[in-house]
């Protein structure tokens, strides 16, 4: 039997169902539109290895953007999956150092990329004298994206069930071969799928990058030369004003790249679930 | 073998303290370099100082700490009815197969890189603006408009996850009693996650406060207090990386003094945050 709404729950059910239309119209009216313009400016140009004012070429900061994602993860991720190892495995639950360390977890996610952007430009850039250079961004974005990693990685090593580390206690492991026996490779999944989301930050990153790692489109010749990621090279077309049409292009290259490693990181999420 | 054991131990530990070290070091450097200026230009005069005239060494940031307010609250405003509303959707109206699709959704419109905000803002919010008012379409208005999008997800995904953790039993209850399915959602349930709803918005405007690359494609980044929704707006986040390219001395300092105040504001705004998320996890 279906009973006749009321006048409050007609418009209750309207507002509802119109919300959550436009959230999901934003994002398409986003993607559709980042998509249509920019598709038909993905020239070949745009891809040689040369930058210079004719072409701004930019496969200079697609290269420079996988070095630093990969300097980045190779940094934080051995702290992040340690510590979380030390919060599940080892830690007593309720004590100070516990508390202290989730409270500055959490101050760091809070922290705007622009703060991480100028504390790394004090800290690594001037103060340890690296100069602008790939190294500070990535140390920066290191301690940016830590927060993430710890969270996923906690999450994944609570999901593995009890009985896993009872059984192989039962057999005569020791702790630290039961962690990376049998705790750690079922809990791979879940931790993939938060360093897969940190990818997607990294490369989205901009306003921490600018002051550590510098705007120069050049590939870095070595760890300690600066270089522009992909999102700050589009930053710089867009400030100059002068080359919308290809900055345009790198909002498809950064946007594929987004969903991409959104649609990984979810299936891993779920695999994670499953198994 | 014992030693291993508790070498291990050590490392794990040690690495568990890195976030405290991080966050002390970040401490230190902005205040160690941002507090003298402030103690040079007079705490007055920075935080309550109209004018922001480098060349003239005139610092006063009280524009841009309005500017981050205004739109911040702009953002609120678009963002956090359509943000709970959806939440709601998600959690009590959604079909199970519309959910498979809503969800990756929103986490999608969370993974998208900011610059690309900034330019969809540019290219498209912009000149809405300008053709509808006929003026300068770098305003308020835009940067509400594109900030409340950008908070969307974060204030979803909070709200839901809070509104899935309400027990069954409560609206069950609530339609046992004769109310209808949006009366019981709506008066019954969300009132019952309402601390977790108000963490979620809470964390948006840390989000939208913080924001940077976006807000300067869109605001216009004039340092003076706006006079309306349709006048250009700096906010500190702006100021900062306008600026920091450039500044030498006392200006520089000046800038980095603004990231502590933006830092302080963040701060305050993180320990509400995590009190309500205590509240509800008591509650």
């Amino acid at each position: 039997m279906k009973q006749k709404k009321d006048r409050v729950s007609f418009a209750l059910s309207l507002l509802t169902h119109i919300a959550a239309a436009i959230t999901i119209l934003c994002l398409l009216f986003i993607i559709a539109y980042i998509l249509i313009r920019g598709v038909p400016n993905l020239k070949p140009s745009l891809f040689e290895w040369e930058y210079n004012t004719d072409n701004v070429s930019m496969m200079p900061a697609i290269i420079n953007t996988i070095i630093v994602v990969l300097m980045t993860l190779v940094i934080a991720a051995p702290i992040g999956i340690f510590s979380a190892i030390y919060l599940v495995e080892y830690a007593k639950r309720g004590s100070k150092l516990v508390k202290v360390i989730l409270l500055t977890t959490e101050t760091l996610s809070g922290i705007p990329s622009i703060v991480y952007g100028l504390f790394g430009s004090l800290m690594f850039v001037i103060s340890m004298k690296m100069g602008l250079s790939i190294m500070a961004g990535s140390l920066t974005l290191a301690i940016m994206v830590l927060p993430t990693i710890m969270r996923t990685t906690q999450e994944a090593l609570v999901a593995v069930p009890d009985s896993y580390r009872e059984g192989s206690f039962g057999l005569g492991a020791g702790k630290l071969r039961t962690i990376f026996r049998i705790i750690l490779p079922s809990a791979i999944p879940g931790i993939m799928s938060g360093i897969v989301l940190s990818m997607g930050r990294i490369v989205g990153e901009t306003a921490a990058l600018i002051y550590t790692s510098g705007t120069v489109a050049q590939v870095c010749t070595n760890i300690f030369a600066p270089g522009s990621t992909l999102a700050v090279h589009m930053y710089r077309l867009m400030s100059e004003g002068l080359y919308t049409e290809q900055a345009c292009a790198v909002a498809v290259v950064l946007l594929v790249f987004v969903i991409v490693m959104n649609s990984l990181s979810s299936y891993l999420g779920r695999k994670l679930v499953k198994g | 073998m014992q030693l291993r054991e508790n070498a291990m131990r050590i490392v794990f530990m040690l690495a568990a303290c890195f976030s405290i070290v991080a966050v002390f070091f970040i401490c230190f450097y902005l205040f160690i370099n941002g507090l003298p200026a402030i103690a040079k230009i007079g705490p007055m005069n920075f935080l309550a100082g109209m004018e922001w005239a480098p060349s003239n060494n005139l610092y006063g940031i009280f524009p841009m700490i309005i500017g981050s307010i205004y739109v911040t609250a702009g953002a609120i405003v678009v963002g956090v009815p359509i943000g709970i509303l959806t939440a709601v959707y998600m959690a009590y109206f959604c079909p199970k197969k519309i959910y498979r699709i809503v969800k990756p959704a929103v986490e999608l419109l969370a993974g998208i890189p900011s610059i690309v905000y900034g330019f969809f803002g540019l290219v498209v919010i912009v000149p809405l603006i300008q053709d509808a008012f006929h003026t300068s379409g770098n305003t308020v208005l835009a940067a509400s408009i594109l900030l409340g999008i950008m908070i969307l997800p974060t204030i979803v995904s909070v709200s839901e996850a809070s509104l899935q953790a309400v027990p069954d039993s409560y609206y069950e209850g609530s339609l046992a009693l004769g109310a209808s399915h949006e009366r019981s959602v709506y008066f019954v349930c969300l009132k019952a996650a309402k601390s977790g709803v108000l963490a979620g918005v809470i964390l948006g405007v840390g989000r939208a406060i913080g924001e940077t690359m976006a807000v300067i494609m869109v605001a216009g980044n004039q340092a003076v207090v706006p006079g309306s929704l349709l006048h250009g707006v700096r906010t500190m986040t702006a100021n900062i990386v306008l600026e920091m390219g450039y500044a030498t001395g006392l200006h520089r300092e000046a800038l980095i003094a603004t990231a502590v105040v933006l830092f302080v504001f963040i701060m305050i705004i993180n320990l509400s945050f995590s009190a309500l998320k205590r509240k509800e996890a008591k509650a």
